[in-house]
């Protein structure tokens, strides 16, 4: 004990040079060109489509490669492309087009002072909306905040997401929570946490109960690459390969968690996607921007979980275009113009140009529907916000409330303090 | 039988362990109600390491209770998704000291999901551990971590002292329709421990609480027991300290009144009030460590409601706040001794 081996000696410099910490750094920052040549980006059309019974291992390349259906002319191509009906497409670009024009007004509420905080989806609309409309009713979603796309995908009411971001007289929360942390029960919308990844693992338990019931639903679960890093994420695929949850993985890789990018998880020394396949979870990558893709991809791994065939582990590469929320400045930690030269493009674009190509859409009907969206939402958000804001409430909330629904029957200990407080 | 529900009066009782009484509760439950799901590490074939869920696997099958990975976020983040669900999970983790990674779930989660989301979803779960030391298990198999959990809000915590109390408080935390963490002290799954552990062993067969009545019996959560009536101090304790407290009356001879606690959220604010009132003095004993401890709660309650009815400061009895020590586990432990000490000294004054 204690004592040193005598045959140990010290490493010099003669025998190795000293150690370096090596500290991940994204290709270009403020100022730079942007530069997007490390997303590795498979031709379209060439990435196969296997069975919906396969195994992780047997699938091992789609985790590196990347599910693409259109081309640049918006042409579907390869085998997981779908004709799918012109009902479809169209909610979809609603729902996508619904969720920008509501972003911007929500936005601009924020800047006057209407509310404390906001998110925005820009530039990964198609992930969530595509997700959604391949779900059924019963089915639930454990989002993260950037998933408002679930309930534009059901023509959920705008106005009950806006009296909630506004904390309202009329929000179904009764202002406790952060604007934009929904929870929407008969929407399938799980009460959103403002803690990362926390809800993967939930996801997970949610669809083992519905396996353990023989029941028919199924969950997803929502995490981004940054968060990925956390416990849960692994918790989540633990349970989720061992017990083979009904579940769909989603992680949607939009490059950057706040000012950090996808490399401070990981993202550098492989795919996300590739993850999956050490839980033993058929795991895909895919062109998250690209409306069809999504919607194929969604469509089978929900396929698998229907089935019992049990969780999919799906990447969604993307780029988010906007700021991480209301309280940060993308312009000081990244390119200017980076979402300009986005390789994957933005999902309103290259789904319009889809649908023109299939000859039910005009760039002039585009035009006329956003404006007609953001109209909608103009109106929309002057209705809610006349309900009052979080500044100017219309009637003054009770602190009461706050001592209401910490446990189902208030104990003496919660009365006492509410006594206390006078009211 | 103060506080017990549904006890049919010819009900027949039987001699359990706290483990086995842990175990019927289990049972019980799972019998009445379908939606209730146990698992845990090593809680499934083989019934947990403590034997707590023995042959449930084998009765009800391995939908309802079976072995989960080692993990123990990921053991009560499943079970929070589960309880959102609708179903009812009492989940097991091995020891209270393997608890931090689930923490996290615990207090961001499944205590507000119901308050966040304004009622709509909610999370009536069951996380049961082993807690407290003298098994010699070093510091990371004896550690109390019910602080831990009080300053919480949202979950609501349960310590039971004997088999009797230990199955009709986990009936009714099972029934709880929000998070309860249920802490077992293992020290006292076998027999009630005095803190005389040069002593023989005493089986639970030999004690008025280890006879346990079959069949459904629900004690609520929120109400204390007076494990000793007496009139010269209140000594305010839970888990394996009631037995500790009763010894040192005995020993002393100082005519202590023992409230067992049971159940430290909610808090029964009216038997200690009554009590303290009664005797104008007060003790409290737990085995965790002193700083920011439960008994500092206790202690202020006692003050603010109490003051002029008190002959003395309050005194504490706890574990030291160090690690809980292999080798001297016996100076670590607030035994008989210790405790026959504070009680001398509030005499005093």
């Amino acid at each position: 004990m204690g004592r040193e081996n005598s045959d140990m000696q010290q490493a010099t410099d003669k025998d190795y040079p000293p150690l370096n910490l090596h500290v991940p750094e994204p290709k270009t920052r403020p100022g730079d060109k942007p530069d997007f040549s490390h997303i590795k980006i498979s031709p379209v059309g060439a990435v196969a489509k296997p069975e919906h019974d396969v195994s992780a291992q047997d699938i091992k390349d789609l985790a590196f490669e990347m599910v693409r259906v259109m081309d640049e002319h918006g042409k579907p191509q390869g085998e997981w492309a779908l004709e799918l009906d012109e009902e479809i497409l169209r909610k979809a670009l609603r729902a996508m087009m619904r969720i920008r024009a509501f972003d911007k007004r929500m936005m601009r509420a924020q800047r006057q002072g209407k509310s404390s905080f906001y998110m925005q989806a820009l530039g990964e609309e198609a992930i969530a909306v595509g997700q959604q409309l391949v779900l059924q009713k019963g089915d639930m979603n454990f989002p993260t905040y950037r998933q408002q796309g679930l309930l534009f995908a059901q023509d959920f009411p705008v106005m009950d997401m806006m009296v909630q971001i506004y904390s309202n007289d009329k929000d179904n929360l009764g202002g406790r929570q952060l604007p934009v942390l929904y929870s929407f029960k008969q929407a399938g919308h799980f009460t959103i946490s403002g803690n990362l990844a926390t809800q993967y693992i939930q996801a997970v338990g949610w669809a083992m109960a519905s396996a353990i019931k023989g029941d028919r639903k199924i969950a997803t679960g929502w995490i981004g690459d940054g968060s990925t890093a956390e416990n849960d994420f692994h918790s989540g695929m633990v349970f989720a390969g061992v017990y083979r949850a009904p579940v769909i993985l989603n992680l949607v890789n939009n490059q950057w968690a706040i000012s950090s990018f996808q490399g401070i998880a990981g993202g550098e020394v492989s795919t996300f996607a590739s993850r999956g396949l050490g839980y033993g979870i058929p795991s895909l990558r895919v062109d998250g921007n690209d409306f069809l893709a999504v919607y194929a991809a969604s469509q089978w791994a929900a396929e698998r979980a229907r089935r019992n065939l049990g969780p999919t582990f799906i990447e969604w590469v993307t780029y988010r275009a906007s700021a991480h929320s209301t309280s940060d400045d993308p312009s000081k930690y990244r390119p200017k113009d980076d979402w300009e030269h986005w390789p994957l493009g933005d999902p309103i674009e290259r789904l319009k140009q889809h649908m023109i190509l299939r000859g039910f859409w005009s760039e002039e009907r585009h035009i006329q529907a956003q404006a007609e969206y953001e109209d909608e939402m103009r109106v929309t958000a002057e209705k809610a916000e006349s309900y009052g804001t979080l500044h100017a409430p219309k009637t003054k909330r009770s602190p009461a409330e706050m001592f209401e629904n910490v446990f189902a029957d208030m104990p003496p200990h919660l009365r006492r303090q509410r006594q206390e407080m006078g009211v | 039988m103060d506080g017990a529900r549904d006890i049919k009066m010819n009900s027949k009782t039987k001699s359990m362990s706290m483990i086995e009484s842990i175990r019927d509760a289990h049972d019980v439950m799972m019998g009445r109600d379908d939606n209730v799901v146990v698992f845990g590490e090593d809680a499934g074939f083989f019934g947990g390491v403590f034997r707590c869920t023995e042959g449930l696997q084998q009765k009800y099958g391995k939908h309802r209770a079976f072995d989960a990975p080692i993990s123990e976020s990921g053991i009560v983040g499943a079970a929070v998704g589960m309880a959102a669900y609708g179903l009812k999970p009492c989940v097991e983790i091995q020891f209270a000291d393997y608890m931090y990674p689930a923490y996290d779930q615990i207090v961001s989660e499944a205590a507000r999901l119901r308050h966040r989301s304004n009622g709509e979803f909610t999370c009536p779960l069951v996380v049961r551990m082993p807690v407290g030391g003298g098994i010699f298990g070093g510091q990371t198999h004896s550690q109390s971590v019910e602080a831990l959990f009080t300053h919480v809000v949202g979950v609501k915590t349960v310590m039971p002292s004997n088999p009797y109390d230990a199955k009709g408080l986990l009936i009714a935390a099972i029934e709880d329709p929000d998070p309860v963490i249920f802490l077992e002290p293992k020290r006292i799954y076998n027999g009630p421990f005095d803190g005389h552990y040069e002593r023989p062993v005493v089986p639970w067969s030999k004690h008025e609480k280890g006879m346990v009545p079959e069949g459904y019996y629900a004690i609520p959560l929120g109400k204390a027991a007076i494990a000793r009536e007496g009139r010269e101090v209140t000594v305010l304790t839970y888990g394996t300290m009631v037995h500790v407290a009763l010894a040192a009356a005995e020993e002393t001879g100082i005519d202590a009144e023992v409230i067992d606690l049971r159940t430290l959220v909610p808090l029964d604010l009216e038997a200690i009030e009554a009590s303290v009132k009664k005797t104008g003095r007060c003790v409290i004993i737990h085995e965790a460590t002193r700083t920011s401890g439960f008994g500092a709660e206790l202690s202020a309650l006692v003050q603010e409601s109490c003051f002029y009815h008190l002959e003395a400061p309050v005194l504490r009895v706890t574990g030291y706040d160090t690690p809980y020590p292999h080798a001297q586990e016996w100076d670590y432990f607030p035994g008989p001794a210790r405790v026959g000490e504070a009680l001398t000294k509030i005499m005093e004054n």
